[in-house]
């Protein structure tokens, strides 16, 4: 009987797990999760914080979801190895594993830099984890002056969840805008202002120089009081037992869109991986949960005998705050790379759409985002711009500007 | 399975199956006292140029990139059918994102709603095909 090992239990383990059962009712699948939670909604832990879900609503399967896929998972445990002689992963305890396929789904880790003084610092939290929630959750109080390092992603909805429930807020970058990995300048001031007006302070282009207990002295010479800390710099991608066994890695474990790594029988998927981009042509991590659960699904696949390519992978996000909501994909070309770019802008509203070669490779809307699914499509599956009405459809994203034919078998049809 | 599909050639642009959706699930039984005067949040969406006019709703995709990409574990298929659990739903639009059709949107709360072929409200079959004058949607396999 085929034996599945898949160290990690986030989305890209369920991917896999509902891959490899497409395929393959019988074998058995072991999952090892370092963590001792059953999988859950990782990017829900701000939405946590500010009190839209809690800790059952951010279940992402039923209670009895391992039961009923026959899962067994291995709670707490940690694998240390994977190796390629005797095809098994060893565990922290000692114990071996064989496999016959194995995912690696072991996710990424937060990088802390090696600021000065970090260790007089008491109260400091990552946020990645549902144990770091629930840990900074404990510690701040509706008085806490809350410095927050990082101002992408995880650092700014921590902010938003954290909002209501303490005093003050300063986030920090060394970057000069915030959400630098997926807005541009422009974009970004938009939702700067808005966070600004929700309360949230700013220093950016300013790093922390020194931490003396309940103080950051910064770069800049400004000294902040605080008495709760959040390092969310930036991750790393968890690469250490693929390259180990000598395979492939980069900044993420080199996956080809099989989500086979360099070494025969194991595979790897979500946010530890570097994978294609389809919108730049180039390998990228794409840590976002939609690529983590179509990356696992495919490797499953895979592993059970099937066949599967995840073949247009790009990076999109879509993410508010305090309201506003921002979404954006693709790749952004300026025009010293041949691309160009059509714009609508008002006060609170931005729509970007980059286009190069005759095919959309980007975009970034703010404020109005109706139906940009469209537009996503357009990247993915790289539809010429002059098979369709793309004058009407920069402006408004409908299916109008499609040709009848095309409208008729996605409208008429079974897809 | 049986999905709602549309004919453009026989669509009015009259805008009845929005008002039809929102009424059936609005939970209320008079339609006058239902949406009259307020903003309305149908399933289902009428879009329109010069020389055409359709509906559009959820495909209930075979393969549905939504299901795959919700980060709150909300949207969910069960027996061909796209469901959204709103209890799970945060709102952060990841659906909107990735549908190439367009099929999703927030409901007056913020939470996602879309077609479930009325499967789960008092009107039993989609309240769009059956209030559609022209028969431009119907409800069928194919």
């Amino acid at each position: 009987m085929n034996q599945y090992v898949i160290i990690g239990n986030g989305v890209a383990a369920v991917g896999c797990i509902e891959g490899i059962r497409q395929e393959d009712t019988e074998g058995k699948i072991i999952v090892v999760s370092e963590e001792k939670h059953a999988v859950y909604c990782r990017p829900l832990i701000s939405y946590y914080l500010e009190g839209k879900t809690d800790l059952e609503r951010m279940q992402y399967r039923s209670e009895d979801y391992y039961e009923k896929m026959h899962c067994d998972v291995l709670y707490g445990k940690k694998a240390v190895k994977i190796d390629d002689a005797s095809k098994t992963v060893i565990l922290d305890d000692g114990s071996a594993l064989p496999y016959t396929a194995v995912c690696v789904a072991t996710g990424s880790v937060p990088f802390v830099p090696p600021f000065s003084g970090l260790d007089t610092v008491s109260k400091k939290f990552s946020f990645m984890t549902l144990d770091d929630t629930l840990a900074l959750e404990t510690a701040v109080t509706p008085s806490s002056k809350v410095l927050i390092i990082g101002a992408g992603l995880i650092g700014l909805k921590c902010a938003e969840g954290l909002k209501e429930r303490v005093a003050e807020i300063t986030v920090c970058d060394l970057a000069d805008r915030v959400l630098s990995s997926i807005l541009d300048y422009d974009c970004a001031s938009i939702m700067q202002k808005h966070l600004e007006e929700n309360g949230i302070k700013f220093l950016l282009n300013d790093s922390v120089e020194t931490f003396e207990s309940d103080t950051a002295t910064m770069k800049s010479g400004k000294k902040i009081d605080f008495d709760v800390l959040v390092l969310a710099v930036g991750v790393r991608a968890n690469v250490s037992l693929v390259r180990d066994m000598g395979g492939e890695v980069n900044r993420g474990i080199l996956v080809n869109d099989h989500m086979e790594t360099t070494v025969p029988r194991v595979y790897a998927a979500g946010d530890c991986t570097e994978g294609d981009d389809i919108s730049s042509g180039q390998k990228r991590v794409l840590a976002i949960l939609p690529n983590a659960y179509m990356q696992g699904h495919c490797a499953g696949v895979n592993m059970a005998g099937g066949s599967d390519a995840f073949s247009n992978p790009i990076p999109m996000n879509s993410i508010g705050f305090f309201g506003l909501h921002s979404m954006t994909a693709g790749t952004y070309f300026g025009k010293e790379d041949g691309g160009e770019m059509y714009e609508e802008k008002t006060d609170r509203k931005l729509k970007r759409l980059f286009i190069r070669n005759g095919y959309l490779t980007g975009f970034i809307l703010i404020g109005e985002t109706e139906r940009a699914g469209i537009y996503t499509s357009l990247i993915r599956q790289k539809i010429p711009l002059d098979s369709i009405d793309f004058e009407s459809l920069k402006k408004t994203a409908a299916l109008v500007s499609f040709s009848p034919e095309t409208r008729g078998k996605m409208l008429g049809g079974v897809v | 399975m049986k999905r709602v599909y549309v004919n453009e050639k026989w669509c009015l642009g009259c805008h009845l199956c929005e008002y039809n959706c929102a009424f059936a699930n609005s939970g209320m039984q008079d339609m006058a006292t239902a949406l009259k005067g307020k903003p309305i949040y149908p399933r289902i969406h009428v879009e329109e140029n010069d020389t055409i006019s359709y509906a559009v709703s959820c495909r209930h995709c075979t393969d549905p990139i939504c299901v795959k990409s919700c980060i709150a574990g909300a949207l969910s298929q069960e027996d061909g059918v796209i469901r959204v659990d709103p209890e799970k739903c945060v709102g952060c639009l990841t659906c909107v994102l990735v549908c190439p059709y367009g099929a999703l949107a927030p409901s007056e709360s913020g939470v996602m709603q879309k077609c479930e072929l009325c499967l789960q409200n008092s009107c039993g079959e989609p309240a769009c095909v059956k209030g559609c004058p022209n028969r431009a949607i119907v409800y069928e396999e194919r």
